[in-house]
């Protein structure tokens, strides 16, 4: 069941082409991982589907981009409730420096959401789905500054949780974590993939393997294959797939 | 010369320089501490002049002093910080951008006595304002609105981009992101550079020269549309215009001016102090 279909899109930087007539369907409830070397495009790509590169000066965006029925491309489509339904947490951790709570209910709040015990509730959720109560449940009104770098990440999860998104994009979201809490943040990742429909950039062709379903070879701003991971890992069909999964270049 | 050495050296020439700033500036203040102590005195903070000046108090001066000051906040702040969340999250940056920071940078550099000129040209005369509190706080306004704006600018610029980005992924929109996160990060610097405007304000003496200021007025100032007396320019006058003034009184004046100024960079040093604990829990 196709979430995001993406049909010949083309996306330029000034006159710089970034990324050549992607061709795409990202399925529902699963993970599926974007590789390939630096500079190939996948974190471009990643961007597009919740229009964050419309923030950068003299991007051009050509193509089709339908989120289930909806083509979000469209000059009429409404931006920040795009955003609301497609999440996205970042490579380095940033939580704003407010509270724990504050950074969870920051999206909701600004959704029109007032009550506090409505905001509770969705605090609890969402610190809860992404594996932080425990840890933050007695320090919630302390500063979300004093956590740990993995703890932050997963707070910043946890605040695009709490808007209830259909889709999370993860742009390298353990890169900057120690190894055990790319762990426990890979962890997570399986548990919310009963929920939502994931998208995750990486450049650890071991990560990709370990938690996704689908995966994505790109290169030089073309999608070079897409298949199942195992797939891809095992028995490629482009030779530039299995140069890069084995290493021969990267 | 080994490293050691260079290292010694390298920090004694930097403590030098930094006493020729501060000693001269500590003897200044001292200097005129000691010798104007000697006239402050209730009665000279809340009194009006008798005597030609040499007598009674001076606090007339004060308060013109005061209200222009807030004239000065009231207009030049607001213009300020919003010129500058305008020019630093929604201008496109072309030719016509590029050539408004030119324009301000430029502002920044013309003499309080042109501002002067400008204010008696524009508020006091074609408007009609006349010379009153409006006009000279106006021209104030003017003076420091280029520090205020380059420097709100620099406090918001130094807002991460992560923080801005974070908001938007999140499904807020540009003012949203604007009013919740960036401009509570910015506000220390932004208040910053407000008080060193407005500690320039209160001490300038050719602008209100030209817009404002009177010597002597019977009365308190009730409209913004009266004549006003204001410290620096009672300074100047008493300086050298009023024979038989008392060496004491003089450095009084520039005492409570000074004192003034220095209450105005306290109040702001608090309020600075109190922003960053709140905008980081």
């Amino acid at each position: 069941m196709s979430k995001i279909s993406v049909k010949d899109l083309n996306l330029y930087y000034g006159d710089f082409q970034a990324l050549k007539n992607i061709n795409l369907n990202i399925e529902e409830k699963k993970v599926t991982a974007l590789i390939g070397p630096s500079g190939c495009g996948k974190s471009t790509f990643l961007r597009t589907l919740n229009r964050m590169n419309d923030l950068i000066d003299g991007v051009k965006t050509e193509g089709y981009l339908h989120l289930e029925d909806q083509d979000i491309y469209r000059s009429d489509v409404d931006v920040v409730a795009l955003r609301r339904r497609v999440g996205m947490v970042f490579q380095k951790p940033n939580p704003f420096p407010k509270s724990i709570y504050e950074n969870v209910v920051y999206g909701p709040r600004r959704y029109g959401i007032k009550e506090k015990k409505q905001l509770d509730e969705i605090v609890e959720r969402s610190l809860k789905e992404a594996a932080l109560w425990d840890e933050a449940k007695d320090r919630l009104h302390k500063s979300a500054l004093g956590l740990s770098g993995g703890q932050q990440q997963r707070l910043c999860i946890a605040r695009a949780l709490a808007m209830r998104p259909e889709v999370i994009l993860m742009d390298e979201p353990t890169s900057a974590l120690d190894p055990i809490a790319t762990s426990k943040i890979e962890d997570l990742i399986e548990t919310l993939k009963e929920n939502y429909t994931i998208v995750i950039v990486t450049h650890s062709m071991q990560q990709a393997a370990r938690i996704s379903d689908k995966t994505a070879f790109f290169l030089m701003g073309e999608m070079i294959e897409f298949d199942d991971t195992s797939k891809i890992f095992t028995a490629p069909r482009d030779q530039r797939t299995e140069d890069y999964v084995t290493g021969r270049f990267g | 010369m080994n490293k050691q050495r260079q290292e010694k050296m390298a920090f004694a020439v930097l403590t030098v320089l930094m006493l020729i700033v501060v000693v001269p500036t500590l003897l200044i203040i001292g200097f005129i501490f000691v010798k104007g102590i000697g006239a402050i005195n209730w009665g000279f903070l809340t009194e009006m002049p008798r005597k030609g000046m040499t007598e009674g108090g001076i606090f007339p001066a004060i308060v013109g002093t005061l209200y222009l000051v807030i004239g000065t906040i009231a207009f030049a702040l607001p213009l300020g910080i919003g010129s500058a969340i305008y020019l630093t999250e929604y201008a496109k940056h072309g030719r016509l951008y590029r050539f408004i920071r030119l324009s301000i940078l430029n502002l920044a550099g013309v003499p309080s006595v042109v501002y002067g000129l400008f204010g008696l040209g524009l508020f006091v005369l074609f408007l009609g304002f006349g010379s009153s509190i409006l006009a000279g706080a106006l021209t104030l306004g003017c003076l420091i609105l280029p520090i205020t704006i380059t420097s709100s600018e620099e406090a918001l610029k130094s807002v991460p981009r992560s923080y801005r980005e974070a908001s938007l992924a999140l499904g807020a929109t540009k003012w949203q992101t604007i009013y919740k996160v960036v401009l509570p990060h910015a506000m220390p610097g932004i208040l910053t550079g407000a008080i060193l405007g407005i500690g320039r304000a209160a001490g300038e003496t050719a602008p209100i020269l030209l817009t404002v200021a009177a010597f002597f007025l019977p009365r308190l100032p009730k409209s913004l549309f009266d004549q006003a007396m204001a410290l620096p320019y009672h300074l100047y006058i008493i300086s050298t215009q009023v024979p038989n003034m008392p060496e004491e009184v003089k450095y009084g004046t520039a005492l409570v001016l000074l004192g003034i100024v220095s209450i105005f960079f306290a109040i702001a040093n608090i309020v600075r102090f109190k922003f960053r604990k709140l905008s980081n829990l």
